[in-house]
Order: C-alpha cells, then sequence, then structure tokens
C-alpha cells in the first residue's frame, strides 16, 4: 500500500521534473534514441532476411546437390577453376541417368531472354530449361495446368510453364493455359503456370521466368552447346555421403579423369549457401549488437550524469521529503522511476524515427517492426535507465536529512 | 509517561582536530500538551537539540524516549516513520515544494504514510482550510505571502496528527506583522491541546509559550515556566 503510493508519487515526480527540464531530458536521450534506431532497425532487417531466406530456401530444400565445375564459397581463387571444362548436356544426361541415390533430377540452362505474347514483350526474363524432374528439385508449385513431362522434354517440344508475374501480365484477363508466347522465332505452347513466389533479397523476382524444356532450349534457341548444371534431390538425407561419392565417381569417369588428377568440378549443396547466409547474419547481428551496446553505454553514462546533477540540484527536496517521512525505499524509487522514465521517453522516441524508416526498408525486403521487438526495445530502454540511475538515486536516498536541509 | 523524555544526551561532532560537544548531557521531559520554547544564543546547541526532537538525528550517548519508545537507537528507516507519523515540522525557511501547490505540499506527509488519494485530498483541503488558507490551495509556493507559505508549513506539519510540532525560528523571515499571526495560530493550536516545541532566540517568541528552557553551552541553563501577568 505504501509503495503503491511512493510509486505513483515518484512517477508524480519524475513527470514534473521532465517537463520542467524538456530540452536538457532531449538531449539526454540522444545515446538511448540513437540504440534504440539501431536495435530496431536491425532486429528488423535480420528477421525480414531471415523470413525472405527461410521462404525462398526451404522450398528448395537442403537436400539438393548443384553439380557445376564451380565451387560456391571456395576458398580457391577463381582464377585456378576458371579454365575447368563446362558439363555439356550429354554428359548431364549419362550422369543423370547413372545415379542411384536420387529422388529427382534436373539438368538446367539458364538464359535471359525477351518473350513475347502478341504485342506485348518482356525483357530480361530468365528462361530455364530444364526437365521433367525439375518442378520436384526445385520445390515448384503449380497454380494453373501441369509441369513437363519426360516425353516432352526428350522430344524437346515447344511447351512452357510460365511465373505467376509473366502470366499477370500477358495473360491478365484470359487463362494462359494454350496460348503461345514466343522466343526466339519459336511459339511455345503454356502448359502451366507457378504459384506466386516473391522476390528475394532483391534478386530478380522467381515469378518471372519461363521454364521450357531444356532439349527445346539447347536445340532450338541457343546456336552453341551451353553448359549445364545438374541439380540432384537426394531419396534420404542420411545417404548424402554416399551420394556425394556416387556422383564424384560418375563425373570423374565422364570426365575421364586419372587416378592422381584434382576433381574438374565441384558438387555444391544448399547447406553452403546456409552457412554463408549465417556467418552474413551473426555478423549482421553482432555489429547491430556492437553500436547499440555502445550507444546505450554512452546513453547510460549520460543519464548518469544528468541523474547525478538533478541529485545535487534537488538535495533541499530530498531533505525535505526525509523529514516529512520519506524513506530511504522512496527516494531510491523516485530517482529510479525518473531515470526509467527520461529512457523511455528516449526508446519511445527512437522507435518514432525507426518505425517511418523500416517501412521505406519494407520496400526493398520483407522488414515488419513487430510488436516483440517494440516490447525489447522499450523493456532494453527501462533496462538501462534503472542501471544508470541506480547510483545516483542510491546516494540520494542516503543522504543525511539534516545535512540535506542545509542545502543552498 | 511523560510525552519526550531526554536522559544525559550527548551529541558530539568529530572534528579533524577536535572533538566538538554540541550537546553535553542534556535531560529533559516534556509533558503532552506543553508549549515549551527553546532558546539560548548562536552555537548554544538549539538547532543540534531540535534535530535530534525531530527524530533527524540521534545522539551520539544517552537515550530519547518518544511516547515510550526508545528512538536513540533506531535507524533511517525507523526514524522516518517515526518523524512521519509523531513529529511536524516548522522551519524558518519554510522548505516548501517550490514546484508543487499548497495542496500538494500538504498531502506530502500522507503519500509517505500511504493515505489513499481521495483521502488526502480532504484531509489536506480541511488542514489547509483550518490555518484559513482553503482559497488559496492551488497556489504555488512563489505565489504566496511569507505568512502564508509559513500556514502552508504548518498545515502541512499538522494533516498527520502528530505528537509534536517542532518549529524553528518559524518567524525567523516573517515580518513582525505576519509573525505575530504565526504565533496566534501556534497560541490557538496550544490551545486544543498540541503540543509544541519552538526553537527560538527571540523573548517575544518564546514569550507566547508556557515554559522556556535555556541552553548555553550544550547544557540547559535554566528551565522555567512563564508567568503571566
Ligand atoms: N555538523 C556539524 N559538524 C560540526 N560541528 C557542528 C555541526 N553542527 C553543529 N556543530 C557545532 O555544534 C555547536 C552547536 O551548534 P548548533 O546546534 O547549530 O547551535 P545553534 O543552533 O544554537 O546556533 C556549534 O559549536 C557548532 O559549531
Ligand atoms: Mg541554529
Amino acid at each position: 500500500m505504501n509503495f503503491l503510493s511512493e510509486l505513483r508519487e515518484g512517477l508524480f515526480i519524475a513527470w514534473d521534473s521532465l517537463r520542467a527540464n524538456k530540452l536538457r531530458s532531449a538531449l539526454t536521450t540522444l545515446g538511448i534514441v540513437i540504440g534504440i534506431v539501431t536495435v530496431t532497425l536491425m532486429g528488423t532487417a535480420l528477421a525480414g532476411l531471415n523470413a525472405a531466406f527461410i521462404k525462398s530456401i526451404s522450398a528448395i530444400g537442403t537436400d539438393v546437390f548443384f553439380v557445376a565445375p564451380w565451387q560456391w564459397f571456395s576458398d580457391e581463387p577463381w582464377w585456378k577453376m576458371r579454365n575447368r571444362r563446362p558439363i555439356l548436356l550429354a554428359d548431364a544426361r549419362a550422369l543423370v541417368r547413372q545415379t542411384t541415390f536420387a529422388r529427382a533430377t534436373s539438368i538446367d540452362v539458364n538464359r535471359r531472354m525477351t518473350v513475347r505474347y502478341r504485342d506485348l514483350s518482356a525483357t530480361g526474363v530468365n528462361v530455364n530449361g530444364t526437365t521433367e524432374g525439375g518442378a520436384e528439385v526445385g520445390g515448384l508449385v503449380l497454380k494453373e495446368g501441369r509441369f513437363l513431362s519426360a516425353a516432352e522434354v526428350d522430344g524437346g517440344r515447344p511447351v512452357c510453364v510460365i511465373g505467376s508475374e509473366l502470366a499477370a501480365n500477358f495473360f491478365p484477363f484470359e487463362s494462359p493455359l494454350g496460348r503461345k508466347v514466343r522466343i526466339e522465332g519459336s511459339n511455345l505452347e503454356v502448359i502451366g503456370v507457378l504459384e506466386k513466389r516473391g522476390k528475394f533479397l532483391g534478386m530478380e523476382s522467381l515469378d518471372n521466368q519461363v521454364l521450357i524444356p531444356v532439349t527445346k532450349l539447347v536445340s532450338d534457341l541457343i546456336a552453341a552447346r551451353p553448359p549445364v548444371l545438374v541439380r540432384i534431390k537426394l531419396r534420404d538425407l542420411k545417404e548424402m555421403d554416399e551420394a556425394r561419392e556416387e556422383i564424384r565417381g560418375i563425373m570423374r569417369k565422364l570426365r575421364c579423369l586419372a587416378p592422381g588428377d584434382p576433381d574438374d568440378f565441384a558438387i555444391n549443396e544448399q547447406g553452403a549457401f546456409l552457412q554463408t547466409f549465417e556467418r552474413m547474419n551473426t555478423v549482421l547481428a553482432s555489429a547491430g549488437l556492437f553500436i547499440t551496446g555502445l550507444s546505450l553505454f554512452v546513453g547510460g553514462i549520460g543519464i548518469m550524469n544528468i541523474m547525478f546533477v538533478t541529485v545535487a540540484e534537488r538535495t533541499r527536496e530530498i531533505g525535505i521529503r526525509k523529514a516529512i517521512g520519506a524513506k530511504r525505499r522512496a527516494i531510491l524509487t523516485q530517482f529510479l522511476i525518473e531515470a526509467a522514465l527520461i529512457c523511455l521517453l528516449g526508446g519511445l522516441i527512437g522507435l518514432a524515427i525507426a518505425y517511418p524508416i523500416t517501412l521505406v526498408m519494407d520496400r526493398f525486403m520483407p522488414a515488419v517492426l513487430s510488436a516483440s521487438l517494440v516490447g525489447i526495445a522499450l523493456l532494453v530502454s527501462v533496462t538501462t535507465g534503472v542501471i544508470a540511475g541506480f547510483l545516483p538515486a542510491w546516494r540520494a536516498s542516503k543522504l543525511n536529512p539534516v545535512d540535506a536541509l542545509r542545502a543552498e | 509517561m511523560p510525552l519526550i523524555r531526554l536522559q544525559d544526551i550527548w551529541r558530539s561532532y568529530q572534528m579533524a582536530a577536535e572533538t566538538v560537544h554540541a550537546l553535553r548531557g542534556v535531560s529533559l521531559s516534556i509533558e503532552r500538551g506543553e508549549y515549551v520554547a527553546i532558546m539560548g544564543p548562536s552555537g548554544s546547541g538549539k538547532s543540534t537539540m531540535m534535530n535530534l526532537l525531530g527524530c533527524l538525528d540521534t545522539p551520539t550517548s544517552g537515550t530519547y524516549e518518544l511516547n515510550g519508545t526508545d528512538v536513540s537507537g533506531m535507524d533511517d528507516n525507523e526514524l522516518a516513520e517515526i518523524r512521519n507519523r509523531e513529529i511536524g515540522f516548522v522551519f524558518q525557511t519554510f522548505n516548501l515544494l517550490a514546484r508543487a501547490t499548497a495542496l500538494r505540499n500538504v498531502e506530502l506527509p500522507m503519500v509517505y504514510a500511504g493515505v489513499s488519494p481521495d483521502e488526502r485530498r480532504e484531509k489536506a483541503m480541511a488542514a489547509l482550510t483550518s490555518v484559513g488558507l482553503a482559497d488559496r490551495v492551488d497556489h504555488r509556493p512563489n505565489e504566496l505571502s511569507g505568512g502564508q507559505k509559513q500556514r502552508v508549513a504548518v498545515a502541512r506539519a499538522l494533516v498527520n496528527t502528530p505528537s509534536i510540532l517542532l518549529a524553528d525560528e518559524p518567524t525567523g523571515n516573517l515580518d513582525s506583522k505576519t509573525g505575530v499571526e504565526i504565533l496566534a495560530l501556534f497560541d490557538q493550536l496550544a490551545s486544543k491541546g498540541n503540543t509544541i516545541i519552538v526553537v527560538t532566540h527571540e523573548e517575544k517568541v518564546a514569550l507566547h509559550a508556557r515554559r522556556i528552557v535555556r541552553i548555553l553551552d550544550g547544557n540547559i541553563a535554566s528551565d522555567q515556566p512563564v508567568v503571566r501577568p
């Protein structure tokens, strides 16, 4: 009961004193403001990155091997791998045929091309020559129609599956199925439309693509024999090591490597990408935490300083309160509340600054200032205030009433 | 049982070179309802005495019984509680909170007693009315005259119905006319049965009391009732 009444009084005094020293309080909160802006922006960015990453990666899964001449995220210098022979369609086919651990496979060639429909055209569309396994390997979901069949891929048929954005642009009022789009003079019948996937990290939209039989792409649309990428989705993650060994053996034989020769190809995994992403995440998070910690620390020192000044200025008042019956706890609470309130104010200012920035950020990446982050930010500011205010408040609470009453 | 009983009270200050004895073995009893003036020249130990009586300070040695309770060995928090319940202070320099209205100043002791806001307000209003300031409750100290400020202080001192009203040179900062008014208020309070102790160096002020205790060099020099013609 007493404590409640002291608490209310503390809030009242703190508010009164904040209003009496508006400018000083506002300046004092600067460090806290910076800290809170950093922590909220960083938290929002990281949450957004993670959400985007998980959304785009989880569909593909970690159980897919990417067989290509080059290693991802390799420590080896690029000029050593530069001269590696590409993997050609025939080798890719042989690899896909011989591997025994696959649930699904695909052979892919990607090209940026112009796609037309009647008098409409879309430039720089990713045309992905692939095989019938491409849907399962890439985690593609169809909204309408069906995916490429084995027969269509073998025969190099003029058919295609289009992304949702392209479908919306070309066929706003009709079903795309059965319509023919044109790429480099070939007319391709639309047999399927993909579900919307969304953007990832400002990269090109996965919804703006066309999937066609790789054979069609290689035979008709591209003059030279292009290098291909082989994707192998495993039947079982537990067989990862055996599968890698098998693929390695097949590839070495296909590329006629002698027993002592090093591999001139690489079996990449999604895991490597994940690791790199996580490393980047950690770096971002620690940089954010460091800046936040530093500004909160500086801000905390500022608060402590201003609270010492406040206590000194109000020594007489402390004496009066003590003479009238305020216990140590009441005085301690009063000044702690004041410090916490200043910091809370800083936190609110920080959030008010950070919120519009997250709105701008949201146009480049998924960034939503979450309620829990707001809660954390406010909690952090109040805690900073309580910690920074403790020493001054403690000193105030220990003042001797006789001396305090004599103060000017 | 006397309200206040001091027995062989010493209060010494340890200075760098020597020990200053502000009080040297004071013994004194004050009954409930008495109106006492403590007099003495500057440096005689009046303020030290007042601080001890008001439980703002504790004696170096000796015992102080207030209302039958020994308060000489109490810690800060216990003393704060005693001050809150038993003692009302009136200071020479008023010691009101500058930013708070008269009403809030008077409410303050009840805040620390844990009285509910409604009751607080009601009692504070009553206390201000009893000192004739019902129409000044929302004024801040800088909007009040010296006499009015001291009335607010008296209202604040009395609002928790303490056992003792302790006044340190209550008229020291007032002109003689308002000083007389405050002393009249004290007379009135005394006649209603309040225990009042006034520390002063002015004979005129002391003569309002019914008993004068004179201090000299930390000892009681005389202790006599005021004889009224
Ligand atoms: N805090 C203190 N430290 C040292 N000496 C003090 C202190 N307070 C009072 N004294 C000394 O105690 C004596 C009595 O002082 P005080 O009680 O203030 O006298 P009065 O109020 O009658 O003028 C004086 O000699 C004074 O110097
Ligand atoms: Mg004095």
